[in-house]
This record gives C-alpha cells, structure tokens and sequence, in this order.
C-alpha cells in the first residue's frame, strides 16, 4: 500500500511542476467529460486550447480577448492571492468587484454629459473606494468582533447583486433608454471610455472610443493596472516587511504573533486591497468592455479569480500565467459553445474541475508517497 | 399596503416549507464540523442535489426517489472533498470553495434539459381530521413528510451525538484528533462517514428546493442557501437545537420579506430581497462577540495525519 512521508522540506521542483500536472489531469479529464456529452473529444480540446489562438478565422477576435478577460482575473487573484498566502480569506471579490463598478460608474455618470479629462480618473478613483469600502465591512467585523470573514465576504455578493439590480433598474437607469434596465453605455462616451489605448487615430489620453491601447491588441486600462498591480505585489511580497509578515502570518500564525505582528492590521490590509483591486477591476470592464451597469452585470470573474490565485500558487508571476490560461477558457469555451454545441455550462464544471486536481497533486509538493509492501503503516 | 392578505396560518405554513431545505443543510453540516471538518462546498453539494433530485424525480415519476437520488448525488460529491482533504491532505477551505465551484457548473451541465418543466408534486402526509383543526391543522399538520423527516433528523442527531458511543466518538475526533487516534479511533473513517451524512443532508436540503418549495428547476436556483446554512451551524453553537432555531429564524425572514414583496409593501423590491443575507451576517456578528462566543470543535480545520 502507498504511504505518505513528509519531505524534510517543501520540494521546489515539484512545486512548479504540480499546476503543470494538474492542467494535464484536467485537460485529460475533460476531454472524458466532452466525450460524454457526446462530442469529440480531440476536437473539443483544440477548440478550447489552440484555436483561438492559432485558427486564423478565429485568431484576430481572440487573441485581443485574451487580455480583456484575463486583465481582471489577474487583478483580482493578485489582491486574493495576498490574503490567502496571510490566511485571510476574502472570498466575496464578485461583490467587490460590483461594488467598483457601481462606485465608478455612478461618479461618472454623475458628470454626464461632461467633456474633460478629469471624469476617467475620477472613476478610477470611485471604483477602488467602491471595491474597498465593500471589503473593509468584514474587516471590520472581523477585527471588532471576530466575525468569520470567509462567511460575511460572501454574503455580502448577494447584497450587492441586489444593489446592482437596483441601481440598473433605478437611480443609473439610462433616461433616454426607452425604459430599458440598464445605464448609460460609459465605452461610447469619449471622456469616461476605457477605450484600447494607444490607437491609430489619437483621441484623448491616447484612446479611441471603443477601441485600444494598440488597435487589435485588447490593450484597454485594466491591463495596465493588472500588470501593475503585480509588480507591485512582487515587490511587496520579497522586498518588503509588509511581505515577510503576510508570509509568515500564513505559515505560523503563532510564531507570527509572538515576532509581535499585528493580526487585525494585516486583515484590514489584505481585504482592503484586495478589494479595491476587484474594485478597479469592476471599473475598467464597465467602463470597457461591458460598458454599461445591467442587472447581470457580473459574470464570475471574482470567483474564478480564486481559481487563478491557487493556480498562480499564490505567487504574482505566476497568477499571470494562470490568468491567461483561465481567460483562454472562457474564450475557448464560447468558441467551443458556438462551433461544437458544447454547452457553456462545460467550461464552468472544466474550471471548478482544475482547482479540484491542482488541491489533489499539491500533496506531492509536501509529501512523498512510498510504496510499502505488506506491512501497514503504524 | 395590505397587511390583512397575510394569514398568519399560511405564514407558519411556509416559514416551515423555507426553513425546511436550510435545516437538512446546516444539520448534515453540524454534524461534520462536530467531526472537526471545515466543509465549505454546502451551496455545491446543495444545488447538485437539487437536480439530481429532480432529474430522478422527473425520470421515475417519485419524488420519494428524487429525494434518494438528491441524497447519493450529495454524498458522492462529498466524498470527493472526503478524498481530498482526508487523503491527499489538501487545505479544507479551498477544497470546500473547489466543490462549491464545481458544483455550480456541474449542475447547470446537468440540468441543461430540465428548464421549465414541471416535478411530480410531493404529497402532503395525509393526518385525516388532524389537518382540519383550525389554524394548527393548516399550520403545522398539513405538509409534506419530509418537513416532518428534518424534524426527526434533528432530534436523532441531537441525540446520537450527545447519548451515543458513536457520536462521542465523532466528538472526540473532532476535538482533538490525536488523542482520538491514540485512543485508537479511526480518524480518517469517522470524518469520511460524517462528510458522506453532511453531503446527503446538503442534496436532501437541495432537492427539497427544486421538488417542492420552488418547484422547478433553474441555474443557480439555491442561491446562497448553502452558505445560510454554514452560517446557521455558527448562529447555533454547534447544537441540533439550536440549528432548527435557526434554520425557523431564517425562514421566517424569507417568508416575510416574500410576503411583503407579495402585499406590495413601500420597501423596493431589492432591498427586501437583499434582507436574509443582512440578517444573516447581523446574527453572526452578535454570536461571535467576545462574550457571547462559543467554543468551536478545537481540531476544526486542521489537517489531519498519522505520521507512522
């Protein structure tokens, strides 16, 4: 029988090798899961991993969607990514990253029908106090009164999809909307757009309504921000004090509190930014690709950001990787939807199926399994 | 507004009806974190067992086998958290997200052709004259058996964890499990089977959503009630008694803010419907105040191994 013997310490190889691994048990397992949805098995999977990138009737649209898709899984999993390596564990991005978008959107629209440079970093701005406000509530009730954050982050996701509704049938209703739910589209006004940047003919900041930093390339803000935002967290994390106590928060609690460092300081600090970054995250695809506030206004980006930060294995670079693959997942599968009839709600079962094999092989990272013949283990 | 259209027998009616899948939920889930597991995957385990209740009840024509179904569906769920956390060690947390995740999209997969049909209806258990006195009989004595089944779970569970060698096993395991495995108990065994009870209470409670309060089949139709549930199981204490206080208390916030939208109270629509996640997190921050907090099982969370 197998036995598990704890390594002397963490193998690094196997640390880098176990998301690998786990990519490869999923893809393999959903290529069973297609199978028995009765579709080609080979084909589903090239349709989901390599088509939209290498297909050159599909290339052109999906590869500039890779950045859109994967720019907020990557700002949210890095913020998420913090907490969970300090063992905080903010679980209600999704509502977060409503909460940015309301804030946002409602400072903008506030301004309409103004034309000055001012109302896009205004926005900004409203979105990451949108998400931060949004999260300091089970901070705070996590700091002042020990309330489980895990239960209150998420309850909170649906008070504020209920906001959501409410805002989009009411106060942000498009007046000139024909009664229709839903606001004003902020990605056709010039001065709130998180239009592509950097397009060929140069409007404001260098935008295009609509369009992108690099025409065709999907380079609209929030890349900028996600790219920042793991700069900043690689720095924080290995050249900072701030890091090593987040790092040893997680692993030794105790060790942590004795060293002297402040466990409710660090909670307010992880929700804190890892809600204004789901904030900000909320914002840019209003103000982008949505470009509207409607009733199903989100569609999961927080919670598949949980997925992203695990398969990052925490770490900022590698939460880059991990958002791009997932993003190519959901672009794969809408291709997959639309070409092979593979329902949508495969691609949704193929992610959750990821994280379940990434948990199951860590093992190997810690642990050593050994093969004991005949004698049980004591 | 016309507060008279709400009778008050029909309001007890269905503030049982609602807290009915709660407590199936937040029982099976007590009694796993009785064993010292943390399972979050409540709302996953929940909504597969919804249609896989419903699949089956829809198939064979019985909701009784529905419920069965819901029941498997569940535990088989479950056990693959079982496998995960109990075998292979994995952080329980994230493992719990990884099955509520899961769950999500496998039972959208799963009920892609079962929108917009109808369930068998669940009979209502016939009490003869009983179910004619005047408002009891309406309130109390006129529902389906499984309203009556969570009644007995609860009172059976309450018992065999405090009268019973087995369930002061589980508490031993849950407390603290090395000195349960000096002791000699089987840890892993005794979590797995008490995950396997959480994970078939959680497809009971799922499936009692789609077969008879809802009843109908829709994506994401148990919307947060699993998560409810967890935080019920906290609100309670770690007790059966408590549990069915809170699961009544829950219900109870459903079924009235539903019966304001209904009598078209001058609160917006959204704000009511909005108010059981509030009440929800306003009771946990009054149970886990410094002086009113009570003592969860002490090895809850942690990761158990028999280093050899």
């Amino acid at each position: 029988m197998i036995r598990l013997v704890k390594r002397p310490a963490p193998s690094r190889a196997w640390a880098w090798a176990t998301p690998l691994l786990a990519v490869a048990l999923t893809v393999a397992a959903g290529a069973a899961m297609f199978w028995a949805l009765g579709s080609d098995p080979v084909a589903a999977i090239r349709t989901i991993f390599l088509d939209p990138l290498f297909d050159p009737r599909y290339a052109s649209y999906s590869r500039p969607q890779l950045l859109v898709k994967a720019a907020p899984l990557v700002l949210i999993a890095v913020g998420l990514a913090l907490g969970f390596r300090a063992g905080v564990w903010n679980i209600g991005a999704e509502g977060q990253y409503i909460m940015g978008a309301l804030f946002g959107a409602g400072a903008g629209l506030a301004l309409y029908p103004a034309e000055t440079r001012a109302v896009f970093p205004l926005m900004v701005a409203a979105g990451a106090l949108g998400g931060w406000a949004w999260a300091m509530i089970p901070a705070i009730l996590r700091t002042r009164f020990g309330t489980n954050e895990i239960l209150v982050s998420l309850l909170l996701v649906y008070v504020a999809e209920n906001l959501l509704a409410s805002m989009a049938v009411g106060p942000m209703r498009n007046p000139e909307g024909g009664g229709f739910p839903g606001s004003r589209n902020l990605s056709r006004w010039d001065a709130a757009a998180n239009g592509e940047l950097v397009a060929g003919t140069g409007l404001h900041w260098g935008v295009v309504a609509n369009g992108e930093l690099v025409a065709g390339t999907g380079l609209h803000w929030g890349v900028v921000a996600a790219t920042l935002a793991v700069i900043a967290a690689y720095v924080l994390l290995h050249r900072h004090i701030r890091g090593v106590h987040i790092r040893l928060s997680g692993n030794a609690p105790r060790a942590a509190r004795f060293a002297g460092i402040g466990p409710d300081r660090l909670v307010v600090f992880c929700l804190g930014v890892s809600g204004a970054l789901a904030g900000l995250a909320g914002l840019f695809e209003v103000a982008g690709p949505a470009g509207q506030i409607t009733i199903d206004f989100n569609v999961g980006y927080g919670f598949t950001a949980i997925i992203v930060a695990f398969l990052g294995r925490l770490h900022p670079v590698g939460i880059v990787f991990a958002g791009l693959l997932m993003a190519l997942t959901y672009i794969g599968g809408e291709l997959a939807s639309f070409t092979l009839g593979i329902p949508a709600a495969a691609i949704q079962a193929f992610q959750g199926m990821l994280l379940f094999f990434l948990l199951a092989v860590d093992i190997l990272v810690a642990y050593r399994p050994v093969l004991s013949l005949g004698r049980k283990a004591t | 507004m016309d507060l008279s259209a709400i009778s008050p027998a029909l309001l007890v009616a269905s503030l049982m009806v609602a807290a009915t899948p709660l407590l199936l939920a937040a029982l099976g889930e007590l009694v796993v974190e009785r064993a010292g597991v943390l399972n979050l995957g409540v709302e996953g385990m929940m909504i597969c067992g919804a249609i896989c209740g419903f699949a089956a009840a829809v198939a064979t024509g019985s909701p009784a086998l529905g419920f069965a179904a819901a029941a498997a569906g569940g535990a088989a769920l479950s056990l693959l958290f079982a496998l995960l956390t109990q075998v292979l060690l994995s952080n329980q947390v994230a493992t719990g997200l990884a099955l509520t995740l899961f769950g999500l999209g496998l039972s959208s997969l799963l009920g892609q052709g079962y929108v917009g049909i109808k369930p068998p209806a669940t009979a209502r258990l016939d009490l003869g004259p009983l179910s004619d006195v005047p408002f009891l009989g309406r309130a109390l004595l006129s529902h389906d058996p499984v309203v009556y089944l969570a009644l007995a779970l609860t009172l059976a569970v309450g018992l065999v964890l405090s009268r019973t060698r087995a369930g002061r096993s589980l508490r031993a395991v849950g407390e603290n499990h090395d000195a349960a495995h000096a002791l000699g108990l089987h840890v892993v065994a005794i979590r797995t089977g008490a995950i396997a009870f959480g994970g078939a209470m959680a497809g009971m409670g799922g499936a009692y959503l789609s077969l008879v309060r809802v009843p109908q089949w829709t994506e994401g139709m148990t919307a947060g009630a699993g998560w409810i549930a967890l935080a019920i199981v906290v609100f309670a204490s770690w007790r059966a008694g408590r549990v069915l206080l809170g699961a009544y208390l829950f219900g109870g916030v459903t079924v009235l803010q539903l019966n304001l939208q209904a009598a078209g109270a001058a609160i917006p629509v959204e704000v009511l419907s909005m108010s059981p996640y509030i009440a929800t997190i306003v009771v946990l921050v009054a149970m886990s105040s410094r002086r009113r907090r009570a003592t969860a099982p002490a090895s809850l969370g942690a990761t158990f191994h028999a280093t050899g």
